[in-house]
């Protein structure tokens, strides 16, 4: 059902098109369907006539006919590939653009990689279906049903051969599809469990070395391999079976067909010309079956793909623009929380809860609390990826659901807790968030983020490559090409979150340093867990289970907060406190 | 902020071959143990096609028999059918006369019905056995395919344990995999459906030419000389449009390149303002991917046109000729029934070639991938075991490493002339910035990698004298790298030691200070972790990778305290449970906080991969090196 309405409005725009091809196939259809009657003619009229001028005329005939339904079908064929490669293209981009208005919440609700292969295999499923739907739905039927016409002309009595031809035919696919279908799922659960055991030797090769368990996963590996080849034999064997089986009945229908006809011949009840026509047509109609249950096989996929192509296309996000924004009028990069309390929808229990503070203008503020606590959660309320229950968090003094997502988010230099870089330079990473940014000012903003001296020995510098992730530079390179890229996008506040972790000591306290003067007046919000990162920090907002339980500095906050001391003794030593 | 990091993508095998037909030679030669049964699948698919391909054959004759009757029903009684003949002539009728004589004609007589009865019986009979023939190859070959492909699995796994760690590193993950799975897959799907339908196909083209030229010579040349034609035409159309396959599959790879990447990086897209213009770069990519898929699709779509014209072609001309041989009666009605019905069955193998060796270059070029990974160099093989070291529970952990040389690469200096003596029971610190080749010690003294010279020697007797499972087996380690397998939290945890029983097990994860942890889930120790162990949290993973080094209980351990995504109560739980871990055996930690390891008996001071400083904290910090500044820096805050 999803998937009919889901063709039925993707196809829109190629009515005309899909009328056209409509045209065409009922067109080469009836073509290939005529062309044995002119066969038959030749042997009637000409061959058992022995007139040799009728042979000649009606070949010609038949020549013409075959031109014109070779161009008809190549017409067909670049109509039927447009309109599937055509429709293939705006589904993916419906989804894509869809995905792009999608908030944190619809993102996880569906699954990175799920959508992944939502616009991708989904897509293709969809593509494939329709390509082929185009051509042999519409044949298989013209072609079925005009062969029936057709040798119920030639011969009807012939015809209740069809009777028998077709149920058994129906039949047989039937049972080897019902057991076929669960076998290839359950085929396809092997193939993953296969997949999963090597993907975890790769991933786990010095565990499993330093453990000396070399010999297990070899036992667990067999297993699944064994497994997946029992039931791959068994599918195939079943399949072995498919041809051959139907085959016979294509060629025991025929053999009846002669049995049958030739006694309506002997009895001068049907011609024998109609006898070798009615061959070819009793085989184009079976044929036609297996062209139809050709197209049965990919419905279900099909119509598993349509259901989660229009999952998302159905998604409206959760956060949406504010109908009349309002203008921001000071830029100072003060973020207030206002009686903010968060929870995920359906639970009990809320995340964060009474929140009251203010993240101060020109100033550097942390926040520090252990997993849990929801330190990261508090920062996603901020640019609205997550919502918040009540309350209100405000930016630059307005409320965030008033202002324009633009306008918010430009006003926003954040710093993900997990280093992202896209495939690209490093230039065209630094420029990520303004691209008319100069050399001088990517550079002045990786000296800042301690990255210069490295990028500078990259072959190519700022021109150097970086792949899909950054997964071509280390971690802590990573998550300084992620601050110099917050810091080159100018922003009223920077957000950063649990960025410095993979950054030894020394970095860590030289970038801080130098994050002070090069930020100029701009807010800083840090979320972190090591004390050292955040000692020196305007103001620290210390966090325990979704609750504020000390806002201060370093000093008064050691004496003051048993939550923040405790802390500080397990990362820095008692003498810390002293 | 929330972003699931998508760690490894398996790309889609593509890309030429470069050595076809070495890699081709090869995966025959894979095929050699099942030559008995490839054989036997041939002469079975040899039988099946001689008995399918004499099916129109006999019904033609069915035919005949017909034909005759009708006409001979026609012909006054009586008269022979010389007699016959010769009063058409005589009426003129020369035409129809010279066409009867190629007939066997009883004048008068009817059908023949129980004669065409005996040979549509024999028909069927030919046409099941037949199927059942052709049954019993696809049989056969079902089973040589799935153990050639199940034989090639289990190869490319032994391989793997059997590589160097240096391969893996040297390599991504998603392209080693890729090669194990995607392409193993590959080649499955080219074995299973090329190998068994390009035998059928090529059968097939013999039997019906063989069954064509019996029949009329003359009528097979024609349909042989369109042959070439079809060839000309596949083979045309299947270069242009592999041209544009292959720009298909890079557009898709490039597409899904890109949706990969955004969707992973949603977030910032939205944050940095990107969404439009990272909507126009997708517009772009599946403009191009429409372009390739469109042409792709379409030239090859008319592949099946231009050979249903083409046989088309040839079916008028047998149509004609043979009409007209009949009337000359030269040939028989039944003749050219059968004649057509082969010519149909002609042109579709010769379709089928042509794809399937579309199929057969992809799968080729899969196989060279996984050779290429079934050559890599592997592991020297361990010197024979002469020297047994006593159970590693044993009081003998001392470890000694005397001149040791290492480079990853030959030509840039790692480790030069390191030397460190531990006697049992001592722990030695490894500190210094990230990227300064902590890992590489752990590296060596696992022997994940082979010291290029110099000795490490394991309580007296030489590495080189050990096997490597020897040397690991007296190592436990807790590594960065969390690594769980997907089974229970019980299994995972006996993992170094799979006979220990449930209460040792639960003895060590209380030690490790996760029991009363794992309790608190729904199924207890019997909780089953998903790949990458993501229903856990990263501080609860690494205190079962304690437990894990507890239950193994090895006399030397390889600790790695990077806790960087760890809150701080879990955090003071790890530290315990390494300190109580430590109790007693001889330890190696790479120590990221230095407040934790102020007592360690020696402080390896660690800076581009090299050793810099090497001394207890009071010698190292009165050096006032390396180490001196590194302290300072990490404690200047709570100095003031």
């Amino acid at each position: 059902m999803t998937l009919l309405r889901l063709l039925g409005s993707f196809l829109r725009p190629y009515r005309r098109a899909t009328s056209l091809l409509v045209v065409l196939l009922v067109a080469q259809t009836a073509g290939n369907l005529y062309l044995p009657n002119l066969n038959g003619d030749i042997i009637n009229g000409g061959v058992v006539a022995g007139n040799l001028h009728y042979i000649i005329h009606t070949g010609e005939w038949m020549l013409a006919l075959t031109l014109v339904i070779g161009l008809f079908s190549i017409a067909g064929i670049y109509w039927a590939s447009r309109v599937a490669m055509g429709m293939g293209a705006d589904i993916r981009s419906s989804v894509f653009t869809a995905v792009q208005g999608f908030s944190t919440r619809d993102m996880n609700a569906i699954g990175t990689a799920s959508l992944i292969t939502r616009n991708t295999n989904d897509v293709q499923q969809i593509q494939i279906f329709v390509q082929m739907a185009l051509t042999m739905m519409v044949v298989a039927p013209i072609m079925g049903l005009g062969g029936v016409a057709m040798a119920l002309h030639e011969g009807a009595r012939l015809s209740t051969l069809l009777l028998v031809a077709l149920p058994v035919m129906g039949a047989f696919l039937g049972v080897v599809m019902a057991k076929v279908i669960p076998k290839f799922r359950s085929m396809q659960v092997k193939i993953d469990r296969l997949n999963e055991v090597l993907r975890e030797q790769i991933t786990g090769v010095r565990v499993i070395r330093a453990f000396v368990r070399t010999d297990f996963e070899a036992t667990r590996f067999a297993a699944a391999n064994q497994d997946l080849t029992d039931t791959a034999l068994s599918v195939n064997r079943t399949f072995a079976m498919m041809l051959p089986v139907m085959m016979v009945i294509l060629n025991l229908s025929s053999v009846a067909v002669v049995w049958f006809g030739g006694r309506l011949v002997s009895e001068g009840a049907m011609p024998i010309g109609n006898l070798t026509a009615f061959l070819t047509y009793i085989m184009q109609i079976l044929l036609s079956v297996m062209m139809a249950v050709m197209v049965a096989i990919l419905v279900p996929r099909a119509a598993a793909s349509a259901e989660r192509l229009s999952e998302v296309l159905a998604t409206s996000p959760v956060i949406t623009e504010p109908a009349t924004p309002v203008e921001v009028v000071t830029h100072t990069g003060e973020i207030r929380f206002e009686d903010v309390s968060f929870a995920y929808p359906g639970s009990e229990r809320p995340v964060l809860e009474g929140l009251n503070f203010t993240l101060m203008a020109h100033a550097t503020s942390a926040i520090i609390g252990g997993t849990g606590s929801g330190k990261s959660t508090l920062v996603n309320l901020i640019p609205r990826f997550f919502e918040v229950t009540s309350g209100r968090v405000l930016v630059n003094q307005v409320d965030v659901r008033d202002q324009s997502l633009q306008r918010l988010w430009g006003s926003l230099g954040i710093v993900p807790q997990s280093a992202y870089l896209f495939s690209g330079t490093v230039a065209s990473n630094l420029r990520f968030g303004r691209e008319d940014a100069t050399d001088e000012e990517l550079w002045r903003a990786l000296d800042v983020a301690q990255a210069s001296d490295f990028v500078a020995s990259m072959p190519g510098g700022l021109e150097a490559p970086i792949d899909q992730g950054g997964t071509n530079v280390s971690g802590g390179q990573r998550q300084r090409l992620c601050i110099a890229r917050a810091l080159v996008k100018r922003a009223d506040a920077y957000l950063l979150d649990d960025c410095f972790s993979a950054l030894d000591a020394n970095t860590d306290a030289r970038l801080r340093l130098a994050l002070k003067s090069g930020i100029g007046d701009a807010a800083v919000v840090i979320v972190a867990q090591r004390v050292s990162t955040i000692m020196d920090a305007d103001q620290i907002i210390v966090l325990e289970a979704g609750r504020v339980v000390g806002v201060g500095r370093h000093e008064e906050l050691v004496t003051s907060c048993p939550t923040y001391r405790e802390i500080v003794i397990s990362q820095l030593g008692e003498e810390a406190v002293r | 902020m929330s972003m699931g990091m998508h760690a490894m993508r398996a790309a889609a095998p593509v890309g030429k071959s470069h050595d076809a037909r070495g890699t081709t030679r090869r995966l025959v030669a894979r095929l050699g143990p099942e030559r008995w049964r490839l054989a036997l699948a041939l002469l079975l698919g040899a039988a099946s096609v001689g008995f399918v391909v004499s099916g129109p054959q006999i019904l033609g004759s069915a035919t005949n028999v017909l034909f005759d009757g009708v006409v001979s029903k026609r012909l006054p009684s009586g008269v022979t059918q010389a007699q016959a003949i010769a009063q058409l002539r005589a009426s003129g009728h020369t035409q129809l006369a010279s066409m009867l004589q190629g007939m066997r004609l009883t004048p008068g007589a009817g059908v023949d019905i129980t004669r065409m009865g005996q040979l549509l019986g024999v028909a069927a009979l030919v046409y099941l056995v037949g199927s059942l023939f052709n049954y019993l190859q696809g049989f056969t070959m079902a089973g040589v395919t799935q153990r050639v492909v199940f034989t090639m699995r289990r190869d490319v796994e032994a391989k793997m344990a059997r590589l160097p760690l240096r391969y893996f590193d040297a390599h991504s993950h998603g392209d080693v995999l890729s090669r194990v799975t995607n392409d193993i897959d590959n080649i499955t799907t080219t074995i299973q459906q090329g190998l068994s339908q390009l035998l059928t196909s090529a059968l097939t083209i013999a039997g019906v030419l063989g069954m064509m030229v019996w029949i009329s010579p003359l009528l097979a040349v024609v349909s042989v000389v369109t042959i070439p034609l079809a060839l000309v035409v596949t083979m045309g159309i299947a270069k242009r449009s592999q041209r544009h396959f292959t720009r298909q599959w890079r557009s898709t790879g490039s597409l899904n390149g890109l949706v990969e990447e955004t969707h992973t990086g949603h977030e910032l897209v939205q944050v940095f303002g990107r969404s439009d213009a990272v909507i126009q770069e997708f517009d772009a990519h599946n403009r191009a991917l429409f372009d390739a898929s469109f042409r792709a699709q379409f030239l090859s779509g008319v592949i099946q046109p231009s050979m249903q014209f083409i046989s088309n072609i040839n079916y008028v001309a047998i149509a004609v000729l043979g009409g007209y041989r009949v009337a000359s009666g030269l040939l028989s009605l039944g003749a050219v029934t059968a004649f057509i019905q082969y010519s149909r069955q002609f042109t579709m193998p010769i379709t089928q070639i042509a794809s399937q060796m579309n199929m057969l270059q992809s799968g080729v070029a899969s196989a060279e991938r996984v050779f290429e990974f079934l050559d890599a160099d592997e592991e020297a093989p361990d010197a024979a075991a002469t020297l047994t070291l006593p159970a590693p529970s044993d009081e003998v952990a001392s470890v000694s490493l005397r001149h040791v040389h290492f480079r990853y690469d030959p030509e840039e200096p790692l480790i030069e002339d390191f030397n460190l003596e531990v006697p049992q029971g001592a722990t030695i610190a490894i500190v210094g910035p990230t990227g300064a080749g902590k890992t590489t010690v752990v590296n060596l003294l696992v022997r994940f990698y082979e010291i290029d010279s110099g000795s490490i020697e394991l309580s007296g007797v030489d590495y080189r004298d050990l096997t490597r499972e020897q040397v690991r087996r007296m190592f436990g380690m807790v590594l960065q790298d969390t690594w769980m397998f997907s089974g229970s939290i019980r299994d995972n945890i006996r993992y170094g030691r799979p006979e220990a029983s449930d209460e040792e097990v639960v003895a060590a994860a209380r030690e490790a200070r996760v029991d009363s942890f794992v309790r608190t889930l729904p199924d207890g120790y019997d909780t089953v972790l998903d790949e990458d162990a993501s229903n856990l949290s990263a501080g609860q993973k690494q205190l079962l990778t304690i437990a894990r080094a507890f239950l193994a209980d090895q006399s030397i351990l390889i600790l790695d305290e990077a806790t960087s995504n760890v809150d701080t109560r879990t955090e003071v739980l790890i530290q315990e449970a390494m300190a109580s871990l430590r109790r007693g055996r001889t330890s190696f930690v790479i120590a990221h906080r230095l407040s934790t390891i102020r007592d360690a008996d020696t402080i390896i001071v660690m800076d581009a991969g090299r050793v810099v400083e090497q001394g207890s904290h009071d010698e190292l910090m009165s050096a006032q090196g390396v180490y001196f500044s590194l302290y300072n820096s990490q404690f200047s805050g709570a100095a003031t």
